[in-house]
């Protein structure tokens, strides 16, 4: 099923709702504005707050196909734009000498086509597709090395790769571009500025409240209430690593397979593990500290 | 759905003119908006088709800002500069005083601009009207001062004269300081490899009529490390800090200094990041905004609670892709001694290699009896003096042959 871009702001926040995606005005405002104006999007934010989720739920909700490019350190243009089938290019050649056939004009428009030419992700996303422009998913940019951003800059900005063999391949109508980084180190101003720029936040209650209930249905409305109300309070608390949305869903899941109604003190420490992922904060937090925030995260609720 | 609202602006309407308005108001503010971006905003408020005031908000944010730290900027900017748009310049003149303070670079010390004064006064007195032997006995005085930049080598940065740290600053920016170059998984044509190189074998013999003559090889490349210096600014720390911040500013500048980046952060009883101060090109001007910035100049000392927030906030920003870290600090803690042990390891743990600079060092007869240097000293790869110009020169040289600095194989 595809269906065209939103037309207005709204839209673009009903469009995700219906995916499970529940998302502030102000993502949404970034995300119409990457579908209507066809720029990339950049995202950037602490781990596990939604920014992969967003380019699932737009793929979808669009009946677009969804590309993913997940960089890595030392990922080049080989394995992100395309390479040439050199195994399959050497038997062509082999074959010609043994049959004696071969003739070097010849042997060169055929070795350089469409044939001998592997399609890694960013040149996959340029070309058409059937069910219209697809969703490329540059995930983590931040792992790779400034080198690479470089090669990023030309298919971005024009959204066109160069083969020198082939010449520019151009696509017809621009792919929907999401661009997501952790922030492990800064992106370069140069790529950024290519893009429209958002950092996801932490949501409020009330759209952690909604998520919850998107994401797990069968989760009863006073437990989903008590978990996001203590994963709340967890986040102001000092910790290395606070707790994204997916760490909520998760130990939402958790508490559901334990078929927990409601939250105590001892159910907290014992599932700790779904939440925090480093053994200072678990440490700090298990035990009375899990106790006391439980109690606030309580009394705010009755408030 | 029902169809969208169109947007309210008249084509000939002043909204261009007042986004155009704010745009120049950011950048007063420090904020670095290129022209393209304006372009896109304009552009995007164009289709944006506002049911909200706060939308309009987010897509001016979304088309202008691209640092988070520029967001509140944005925000008081966006607050003062929309209340009364009918008025931008009444606006204006409310606004400048503000957008003064907010500006790093006004404020009456403007290094490089006193110094070109300077340069011009004292340029007036003709050259050429310099009688020759006044010129002889200035030539005299050069290598009479070359000679003094010898005698300070050994000499401890604390007990020099204001003259002698000027020379001194001079003489630490021409030390280079060697990097570990890193592997990467990207690899490279080298005689001597360990992989075929396909690609380029298949285009040589495309040039040969199809004869593959011989075997090309590949192997990994290798890339500059970053450089996380954490330098401490407290009392104690004063003469060696100021003289180090040189340094770094000259691997700042350096090209071609084989790092890639340098991140820089001074501590005292807060950390504060001055890499944005460091990029300041000109040295005077650079060393005025860090004054300006770090708060906490000679001040007292936590180590432990100043490499907690780094390891909390600065780690996983700077430290990603093999960075190596400079620790300059007598060691000295007067906080808790549990803390700055756990801080330190994890800090240890999280990059490539710890190097600690202490000027404490200076003594021959130097043991490590504080608290707070024994804590420090199980967590760091390698301990070095940093209190002249020959420990500083000795230190570069250590690291050029230091295992741990070379490319891991």
């Amino acid at each position: 099923m595809t269906r065209d871009i939103p037309t207005s702001i709204d839209d673009t926040v009903a469009l995700l709702r219906g995916q499970d995606y529940v998302c502030g005005r102000d993502l949404g405002t970034v995300a119409f504005l990457a579908l209507k104006l066809r720029r990339p999007l950049f995202l950037e934010g602490e781990a596990g707050v939604g920014k992969t989720e967003i380019a699932k739920a737009i793929a979808a909700a669009l009946g677009r196909r969804l590309i993913r490019l997940q960089c890595y350190e030392g990922l080049d243009a080989a394995s992100a734009i395309y390479e040439w089938n050199f195994s399959a290019q050497m038997i062509a050649i082999r074959t010609a000498e043994a049959t004696h056939t071969a003739d070097r004009k010849a042997l060169r428009d055929e070795l350089f086509t469409d044939e001998y030419l592997i399609r890694r992700p960013l040149l996959e996303a340029l070309e058409p597709h059937p069910e219209g422009p697809p969703v490329l998913l540059i995930d983590e940019v931040d792992r790779t090395d400034e080198p690479f951003e470089a090669f990023l800059l030309e298919a971005l900005s024009d959204f066109q790769v160069t083969i020198p063999e082939i010449g520019t391949i151009r696509a017809e109508e621009p792919p929907v571009v999401i661009l997501t980084s952790n922030r492990t180190r800064e992106v370069h101003d140069a790529l950024k500025r290519r893009c429209l720029y958002h950092w996801v936040d932490y949501p409020d209650f009330d759209t952690e409240v909604a998520i919850l209930r998107a994401r797990i249905p069968d989760c009863a409305d006073d437990l989903s209430r008590e978990v996001v109300a203590f994963v709340t309070r967890l986040r102001s608390e000092d910790l290395f690593k606070k707790p994204g949305v997916a760490e909520t869903i998760d130990w939402a899941q958790c508490l559901i397979a334990l078929d927990a109604l409601t939250l105590s003190p001892e159910l907290v420490s014992s599932t700790l593990g779904a939440l925090l992922k480093y053994q200072d904060d678990i440490a700090r937090i298990a035990g009375s500290e899990a106790a006391r925030i439980l109690e606030e995260a309580r009394r705010g609720l009755a408030a | 759905m029902a169809s969208p609202p169109e947007p309210k602006i008249a084509p000939g309407g002043r909204l261009a003119e007042n986004v155009t308005h704010f745009v120049h108001a950011l950048r007063r503010a420090g904020v670095k908006v290129g022209t393209s971006q304006l372009h896109n905003a304009l552009q995007a408020v164009r289709v944006a088709g506002f049911t909200q005031r706060e939308d309009f908000y987010w897509v001016l944010r979304a088309t202008l800002i691209t640092r988070p730290e520029h967001f509140e900027t944005f925000h008081q900017l966006f607050r003062m500069f929309w209340r009364t748009p009918d008025y931008i310049e009444k606006m204006m003149e409310i606004m400048l005083p503000v957008l003064q303070t907010m500006s790093a670079d006004k404020g009456p010390p403007k290094a490089a601009e006193r110094r070109a004064q300077e340069a011009l006064a004292q340029d007036r007195p003709d050259r050429d009207t310099v009688p020759a032997q006044e010129r002889q006995s200035l030539e005299l005085d050069a290598s009479l001062s070359w000679s003094r930049a010898e005698q300070i080598r050994s000499k401890d940065f604390e007990q020099m004269t204001a003259d002698e740290i000027t020379t001194a600053a001079a003489a630490i920016r021409r030390l280079v300081l060697p990097a570990p170059p890193l592997r990467t998984r990207r690899t490279v044509s080298a005689p001597q490899g360990r992989r075929p190189d396909v690609g380029r074998m298949l285009r040589r013999s495309m040039r040969k009529g199809g004869e593959v003559e011989r075997l090309l090889l590949r192997r990994p490349g290798t890339r500059p490390p970053a450089l996380v210096v954490l330098c401490d600014v407290s009392g104690s720390m004063s003469v060696y800090s100021r003289i180090m911040m040189h340094f770094l500013h000259a691997l700042t500048w350096t090209p071609n200094s084989g790092w890639s980046r340098v991140h820089a952060f001074t501590f005292g009883t807060r950390l504060t990041n001055v890499t944005r101060a460091l990029a300041h090109k000109d040295v005077d001007q650079a060393l005025a905004v860090l004054g300006r910035e770090v708060a906490d100049w000679e001040g007292g000392t936590r180590i432990g609670a100043a490499l907690r927030s780094f390891n909390r906030d600065w780690s996983r920003r700077v430290l990603g892709q093999g960075a190596v870290v400079m620790l300059i600090t007598d060691g000295l803690e007067r906080g808790d001694l549990g803390e700055l042990d756990r801080e330190a390891e994890r800090l240890s743990l999280s990059c490539r290699r710890l190097i600690w600079l202490n000027p404490l060092l200076r003594w021959d007869a130097f043991e490590a009896r504080a608290g707070g240097i024994r804590t420090l000293l199980p967590h760091v790869d390698s301990f070095r003096a940093c209190h002249s110009l020959d420990s500083i020169a000795d230190l570069t040289r250590a690291l050029a042959t230091d295992r741990g600095m070379q490319p891991v194989r």
